[in-house]
């Protein structure tokens, strides 16, 4: 019951935080808002036993990348009202395609196919069960060659994210240490013989 | 009890709401990167809910490694973005006609 309880109160809280990401004006807004909803999720995720990965939801998520969307949203002077025309237009073919889909998947995952009867709730672990040593022991042991590629793919981003937004001294007017002290006096100063003015 | 068909519903209602969001976005880069985010996020709480109802560590896995390429893509896609307000001074979407597609 208490299960029920908690699962209900962040489902609830999930699908608004959802739906007021895809519909508020503001962007900022959208982005405390997808931090809502990542918060919310890992409550769920806590309700499945996945302890580690909802913890890292929220340390990885709502601290680094939500954080990034942010200071990226803020950072960019972006004008509204322009990119909020067609809203109106595109909402209903937006709910139409959302509504056959969702109607479409619901037949399919609904209590019919992975009800409590076809799908038998697991046992409650023992309170001495740590989801973060199971977890480790799968990553490190039979997919350690996934987590090395894992770590390739991060390394891979931070160089693209650097080299793309990196400006380049082609860009700027910054000036060239190593070229300024090559100069020498031949380069810059040039003597010019003036004759003198006659007396009149 | 809570059936698995709960926990599935409600990745699928995730879906649903990303989906439309890119649909009534269509402008504004940011909310669809939000809207991808939300996406894998839904994905992410099927495999989950698959992985505690089988009692299978692997949908775990599987769920922290869509985390590391989702970080990698959020990244790379703002780099992406910040470049292009950069050059274009907009993020609208019909402004970015410069192949001609």
């Amino acid at each position: 019951m208490f299960e029920q309880i908690v699962f209900y109160c962040f489902a609830g809280m999930l699908i608004f935080a959802g739906s007021m990401v895809i519909t508020v004006r503001n962007p900022v807004h959208a982005a405390l808002f997808l931090v809502l909803a990542f918060f919310s999720s890992a409550g769920l995720w806590l309700l499945l036993e996945a302890e580690f990965l909802a913890i890292a939801l929220v340390l990885v998520y709502v601290g680094a990348v939500m954080v990034l969307f942010l200071f990226v949203v803020m950072m960019l002077d972006i004008n509204l009202a322009a990119l909020r025309e067609g809203f109106a237009r595109y909402f209903p073919v937006a709910a139409l395609v959302a509504i056959v889909m969702m109607v479409a998947v619901g037949t399919v995952v609904g209590r019919a196919n992975f009800g409590l009867d076809k799908v038998a709730a697991p046992t409650p672990r023992p309170s001495d069960y740590g989801n973060t040593t199971e977890l480790g022991r799968a990553l490190y042991g039979e997919y350690i060659w996934p987590f090395e590629i894992a770590a390739v793919v991060l390394l891979v981003a931070i160089i693209a994210a650097i080299a793309l937004t990196l400006r380049t001294t082609r860009q700027t007017k910054a000036p060239k240490p190593e070229r300024q002290v090559l100069v020498r006096r031949e380069d810059r100063v040039r003597l010019v013989k003036v004759d003198a003015e006659r007396q009149s | 009890m809570l059936a698995l068909a709960d926990f599935l519903i409600i990745g699928a209602i995730l879906f649903c709401l990303s989906v439309a969001g890119i649909f009534i976005n269509r402008k504004n880069v940011i909310v669809l990167l939000m809207c991808i985010e939300l996406m894998l996020l839904s994905v992410n709480m099927n495999f989950i809910a698959f992985s505690h109802f089988n009692g299978d560590v692997a949908g775990q896995v599987f769920v922290f490694f869509i985390l590391t390429v989702a970080a990698a893509e959020a990244a790379i896609g703002l780099a992406i973005l910040v470049v292009l307000f950069r050059n274009r001074n907009s993020i609208n979407v019909e402004d970015l006609d410069l192949m001609k597609g």
